[in-house]
């Protein structure tokens, strides 16, 4: 059905996108420590539902994107998302049977892959004086994941994409 | 190929500035997306505005025009003062520079990483805004902008654990530098000996060493003395006077002599005006040239 896959890459561009906002909107700066990476997270939930249709390359536009719109060297988001789809894709038979709690696993490994990352270009960039803080949202990532991938689900059903 | 991919562009961004114009055609499309994210805030702010009583309004009123009041008074002596300035320095044949050209730009509410101290204005590079431009509010130094994108241009605070602002006291002219420290109302100055003449209270200025920001403009109050006897260095902390925080509305400063070339359709002249006009005295003459380019913009 040629109709349904433009529905579900219009839903794709709209989750991101919401995600995206998500990342850099600031509602109540106490909480701005604890903004896990949303867009991260919408891409692991699609590259895990539709691994045929959103490949790696379609994370790596997204990453570069992200790159733009929170001001980073250009190509790093564009890695970790390139990877993070990879391996959700990779594993998204493994993944689709997982049970919530081994799934958060799944997720926090990747996160923690990605900020690790993030540590490398930024002691490239400079001597950053990085804190504790900076690994919150690897944390309030995986806390996150089940309300984000019950969602997206429910979304994807709501649509009837498959 | 992804992960090669984007390597060369880490090693290319992170070389050069060859990828800025790349850069500035993906900003439009995630443009839209941090507007957006902006809006709740933004909206919000408009209607506590807009729903503010008739009294509040009046009270508000009154005030500012008291603050109008003193503030014309110090301006008629500051030009006086301006004036006594420039001839002196004239005497001295030491150079002077005046006449700043600020730009008024608006916060975005938007926070690009969790553990960085940067803010998005409004205000890129169709405005002529360019890195490294300092940043003021109407208390003190903000902070200085090191990226431009045609719509907005991103502004790392004084705070930034990587920023570094030089500073003199005010007091006495004891010339330093402030580090940023990551929270938000702290600056470090690991630089003073144990014996440096700098007390809680006194004012941190500008020096304007380094060309980066220009000299005169209020940057911190120093409240923590605290001399270490068994290091060479003091530990001394400041609080900015900039309210880093709660500011909505920014100026970008143009300090250089060089003039700034803006699309005639992006600026009108009114947006943009002098702080401190360029004097008009016979006395000033030669100076003049130097200012010429910034007074004819």
């Amino acid at each position: 059905m040629p109709d349904n896959s433009r529905l579900t890459v219009v839903y794709f561009i709209a989750t991101i996108s919401a995600a995206m906002v998500l990342r850099v909107m600031l509602l109540w700066p106490e909480l701005a420590p604890f903004n896990p990476d949303w867009i991260a997270l919408a891409l692991i939930y699609w590259s895990m539902a539709f691994p045929e249709r959103f490949g790696v390359f379609t994370a790596w536009t997204v990453g570069l994107l992200t790159d733009v719109l929170t001001g980073r060297l250009l190509g790093q988001y564009a890695l970790i998302y390139a990877l993070i789809a990879y391996f959700s894709i990779k594993e998204h038979r493994r993944l689709r049977q997982f049970p919530v709690i081994q799934q958060c696993l799944f997720v926090f490994f990747c996160l923690l892959v990605s900020q690790s990352i993030i540590f490398g270009t930024e002691i490239m960039k400079a001597g950053n004086r990085l804190t504790l803080e900076f690994w919150y949202p690897v944390l309030t990532g995986t806390l996150v994941w089940p309300g984000v991938f019950w969602v997206l689900r429910n979304i994807r059903i709501m649509a009837r994409i498959a | 190929m992804a992960v090669l991919a984007s390597v060369t562009l880490l090693v290319l961004d992170y070389r050069g500035s060859r990828l800025n114009s790349f850069r500035s055609l993906l900003a439009f499309a995630v443009y839209p997306l941090q507007s957006l994210a902006s809006l709740p805030v933004d909206t919000y702010q408009a209607l506590t505005g807009t729903v503010i009583s008739y009294v509040e309004l009046q009270k508000e009123n009154k005030r500012l025009k008291d603050v109008q009041l003193i503030n014309d008074a110090r301006l008629l002596k500051l030009a006086a003062l301006e004036k006594e300035n420039i001839r002196l320095r004239l005497l001295l044949e030491n150079s002077f520079q005046l006449g700043e050209q600020v730009l008024i730009a608006e916060l975005l509410s938007v926070k690009l990483e969790p553990y960085e101290h940067t803010v998005v204005v409004n205000k890129g590079s169709r405005f002529g805004v360019h890195p490294k431009q300092p940043v003021l509010d109407a208390n003190g130094v903000v902070g200085q902008v090191i990226r431009v994108l045609p719509n907005s241009s991103e502004v790392m605070l004084i705070t930034d654990p990587d920023h570094a602002i030089p500073v003199e006291v005010n007091r006495n002219g004891l010339r330093t530098i402030a580090f940023g420290t990551g929270q938000p109302n702290r600056l470090h100055l690991p630089f003073l000996a144990n014996n440096a003449d700098v007390a809680p209270g006194d004012l941190l200025v500008t020096s304007g060493l380094g060309g980066g920001f220009p000299a005169g403009y209020p940057v911190a109050v120093v409240d923590k003395f605290e001399a270490r006897p068994d290091k060479s260095f003091a530990n001394i902390y400041a609080t900015p006077k900039a309210q880093l925080d709660a500011s909505r509305e920014f100026l970008i400063v143009w300090s250089d002599t060089n003039p700034v070339v803006i699309d005639q359709h992006a600026q009108t002249p009114q947006q943009q005006f002098s702080l401190q006009p360029p004097p008009q005295s016979p006395v000033s003459q030669p100076i003049d040239k130097k200012q010429g380019k910034h007074a004819g913009q």
